[in-house]
C-alpha cells in the first residue's frame, strides 16, 4: 500500500519522460525499437549491398555504358575488353517497362468498372462477396499465375494475336509494334498476366476512394434527373482521379518486381531490344532469375547486381510516388 | 541417366549418390569452388575453367555417348524430318524462317511442310548440350558462325542467340517444343524420348541421314585422338553410320583428394558406371563408351591421389 506507484494523473505530458518506467514498459520499448531498425537496416543493406557486389562491373565498364547499350551477350564478355560493353540492361528496362504498361492499359480500366461495381451498381448482399473474391486475385500465388498462363492463356491468345497481327500489324507506323508472328511467349502474354495480378490491387484502392465520395454530392445528382452512369461520371470520378493515379502507380509497382509469372511467359530472349509487343523478350527480374545461377562469364554476375540495384531503385521510387499520390487523394476527399 | 545410376548403385552398394540437374555451366561453377564432389558436363573444361579451379587440377572422365537431337513440334508429322547442319544452323542464325523454305523442302520432298515461321527454342542457361550443338553447327554452318561473329564466339556452353525462345535446362527447351506450335528445339536423345517429342535425322559428313539411336552413337569415337585431358569434340565423325551431333557427358573430379573415405568412394561408383552401368545406358538412348575410350577413363580414374598417395590399383 505503501509502494511507490506513478499513478495516471501523474503522467503528464512534461514530466512523462522523467517519469519512472517499469521494466515490461523497458523492454517493449527496445523491441519495437529494435524491430523497426531492423526493416531500416535491411532496406539499407540491401541497396548498399548490391551497389557493392555490382561495383566490379560498373568500375570496369563505367556505369553509364550499361543503360546507353541494348545489347546482352554475356559470351562476348572478356576479362580484360571494356568497349562496348557487352552487357547493356537497356532492354530488359524496356521490357519491364512494356509489360508493365500493357498490364496498367489493361487493368486500369477494369479495375475502375469493378471498383465502381462494388460501390454504386451491385445490390448490396452482392458488395461483400465480390469485394472478396477480387482481392482472392491477390492470393494465387506467382507460379500458379505462371503456370495458367502457359496452358490456358496462351493458347487462347493465338486467335487474338493473329487478329491483331494481321490488321493492326499491316498499318504503316505502328505496324512495327504489332508484327508478327506470335509464338505464345512474348511482352504481350506477360503483360496480360500482369494485368490479372496488379487487379486486386487497383480494385482495393479505387474501391476506397469511390467509397469517400461524398453521398450527398450524388444523391443531388440523382434528384437533378442524371442517369446512374452520368451521376459516377460527374460526381465520384472526377475528384477520385488522383486516387485512381494512385492506385495505378502501386499496381505498376507490383508489375514491375514480378518475377517468377513473367519469366514463364515472357520468351527469355535477351540479345537486344524487339519492337514488337508479340516478341519475345525479358524483363530485370527475368534476366536475373534465369541467368544468376549460371553467370560464370567475366563480369557477369556483377553485371546481373547493377540490374538488381537499378530495378531495386525503380521499385522503391514507384511505390514511394504511388502511396504519396494515394494518401494525398485520401485526404483530399475526406 | 545419373539418376538411374544413383538409384541402380544405391541398391547394389547402399552408397548414396545426389545429383542436381542444373545445367553443365554450374556444374563446372561448383566443382571449381569445390562445393560438390564430383561435377558433371557435357562439354569439358576450357583451359581457363581448369585454371579457375580451387584445388588443383581436374580429371575429365568420359562416362557414355550421348546424343543432342533437333526436336520440334509439327502438327501431323512424324519423327524423321531430314535436316543438315548448314540448314540448322541458318535457322538459327535466323536466315531460314519459315517451314516450307526452299532448303527444307528438297531435303523432305513429299512432306507437307507448314508455311508457318519456324519458333526456334534454345538454352537460356549455360550448357553443355548447347556446347555440342553449336560445336557442330560451327563445324557445317559457316553462316551461324558469321552470325556469332566469329569461330570463337559460335561454338561455347552459352552464345549470343540471334533468335529464339529461351528455357531454361533440357526440361525448358522440351517444354517449350512442347508448347509451342511449329517449333524448333535441340535436346539430349532421352529428353526427347521421354517427353514424346518428334525429332528429326541430321546428315553426317558421309552425307547419310542417320537417326540418333544408340548404334549410331557408338562409332562417333572411332578415328578420334584423344589429348590427355580426354577434352575433345565428337561431332561430324567420319564414319559413314555415325549421328553427326554426339558427345561424351564428363564427369568432373579433383586430381589430389583430401579425404580418404571421398577418394575411395568416388572411385568405386565411377568404376561400377564405367563397368556395370554401361549396360544402362542404351535404355535412355546414351551409348557405352567402348573398349578404348573406357580403358583411358580407368587411367584417369588410377591418377586420383590422397594425400600425395594414388589410391586405385
Amino acid at each position: 500500500m505503501t509502494a511507490p506507484v506513478t499513478t495516471p494523473a501523474a503522467a503528464t505530458g512534461a514530466g512523462q519522460l522523467r517519469r519512472r518506467r517499469g521494466y515490461g514498459d523497458r523492454m517493449f520499448r527496445a523491441a519495437v525499437f529494435a524491430a523497426a531498425g531492423i526493416v531500416l537496416l535491411v532496406l539499407l543493406g540491401t541497396g548498399l549491398f548490391l551497389a557493392k557486389e555490382a561495383w566490379p562491373a560498373l568500375r570496369h565498364y563505367g556505369p553509364l555504358s550499361f543503360i546507353t547499350s541494348d545489347r546482352w551477350a554475356p559470351s562476348n564478355a572478356t576479362a580484360t575488353g571494356t568497349h562496348p560493353n557487352p552487357y547493356g540492361i537497356l532492354q530488359f528496362v524496356y521490357g519491364t517497362v512494356l509489360t508493365s504498361l500493357i498490364g496498367m492499359v489493361i487493368a486500369v480500366p477494369v479495375a475502375v468498372a469493378v471498383a465502381l461495381f462494388i460501390t454504386d451498381v451491385a445490390p448490396s448482399w452482392l458488395r461483400r462477396p465480390l469485394s472478396y473474391l477480387v482481392d482472392l486475385l491477390a492470393a494465387i500465388p506467382s507460379v500458379v499465375y505462371g503456370f495458367w498462363g502457359i496452358f490456358a492463356l496462351i493458347p487462347a491468345l493465338y486467335p487474338i494475336a493473329n487478329f491483331l497481327i494481321s490488321t493492326l500489324g499491316n498499318v504503316p507506323g505502328i505496324g512495327i509494334v504489332f508484327a508478327g508472328p506470335f509464338f505464345g511467349v512474348s511482352y504481350f502474354t506477360a503483360g496480360i498476366v500482369l494485368s490479372i495480378m496488379v487487379l486486386p490491387i487497383v480494385t482495393a484502392i479505387c474501391r476506397e476512394v469511390f467509397a469517400t465520395a461524398p453521398a450527398d454530392e450524388k444523391e443531388a445528382a440523382l434528384a437533378l434527373g442524371t442517369t446512374r452512369w452520368e451521376m459516377l461520371r460527374m460526381a465520384v470520378l472526377p475528384r477520385s482521379r488522383s486516387g485512381i493515379t494512385g492506385a495505378a502507380i502501386l499496381g505498376l509497382g507490383r508489375a514491375i518486381g514480378e518475377t517468377i509469372a513473367v519469366t514463364m511467359v515472357i520468351g527469355n530472349s535477351v540479345l537486344a531490344i524487339s519492337t514488337s509487343i508479340f516478341a519475345q523478350g525479358a524483363t530485370m527480374a527475368s534476366v536475373i532469375a534465369n541467368e544468376f545461377t549460371e553467370a560464370t562469364e567475366p563480369f557477369h554476375l556483377p553485371s546481373l547486381f547493377v540490374v538488381a540495384f537499378w530495378l531495386l531503385i525503380i521499385s522503391l521510387i514507384v511505390n514511394a510516388a504511388g502511396k504519396l499520390v494515394v494518401r494525398r487523394a485520401r485526404s483530399d476527399i475526406a | 541417366m545419373y539418376s538411374t545410376w544413383a538409384a541402380a548403385y544405391d541398391k547394389a552398394t547402399g552408397v548414396a549418390v545426389a545429383y542436381a540437374s542444373i545445367g553443365s555451366g554450374g556444374g563446372i561453377a561448383q566443382i571449381q569452388a569445390g562445393t560438390v564432389n564430383f561435377g558433371q558436363s557435357d562439354t569439358g573444361m576450357t583451359p581457363t575453367d581448369l585454371a579457375a579451379a580451387k584445388d588443383g587440377p581436374i580429371l575429365q572422365i568420359p562416362l557414355m555417348l550421348g546424343a543432342v537431337v533437333p526436336a520440334y513440334n509439327l502438327p501431323g508429322i512424324a519423327s524423321g524430318l531430314k535436316f543438315t547442319g548448314n540448314v540448322l544452323g541458318e535457322i538459327y542464325a535466323g536466315k531460314i524462317k519459315t517451314w516450307n523454305d526452299s532448303a527444307l523442302k528438297s531435303l523432305n520432298p513429299g512432306v507437307a511442310l507448314p508455311s508457318e515461321p519456324i519458333a526456334v527454342v534454345h538454352r537460356s542457361d549455360g550448357s553443355g548440350t548447347t556446347g555440342i550443338w553449336t560445336d557442330y553447327l560451327t563445324k557445317e554452318s559457316p553462316t551461324w558462325v558469321s552470325a556469332l561473329g566469329g569461330a570463337s564466339k559460335s561454338a561455347a556452353q552459352t552464345v549470343a542467340w540471334p533468335v529464339g525462345i529461351g528455357g531454361k535446362g533440357n526440361e525448358g527447351v522440351s517444354a517449350a517444343v512442347s508448347q509451342t506450335k511449329n517449333s524448333l528445339g535441340y535436346v539430349t536423345a532421352d529428353y526427347a524420348i521421354a517427353q514424346h517429342i518428334t525429332y528429326g535425322q541430321v546428315q553426317n559428313k558421309s552425307g547419310n541421314f542417320i537417326e540418333p539411336c544408340v548404334p549410331s552413337l557408338i562409332p562417333a569415337v572411332d578415328g578420334v585422338t584423344f589429348p590427355p585431358s580426354l577434352n575433345t569434340s565428337l561431332t561430324d565423325g567420319s564414319n559413314p553410320d555415325v549421328y553427326p551431333i554426339t558427345g561424351t557427358t564428363y564427369a568432373l573430379i579433383y586430381q589430389h583428394q583430401t579425404s580418404k573415405a571421398t577418394a575411395a568412394s568416388l572411385i568405386n561408383f565411377f568404376a561400377w558406371v564405367l563397368t556395370q552401368g554401361q549396360d544402362m545406358t542404351a535404355k535412355l538412348t546414351y551409348a557405352p563408351l567402348g573398349g578404348a575410350l573406357q580403358k583411358l577413363s580407368f587411367a584417369q580414374l588410377k591418377k586420383i591421389t590422397v594425400n600425395g598417395q594414388a589410391l586405385a590399383k
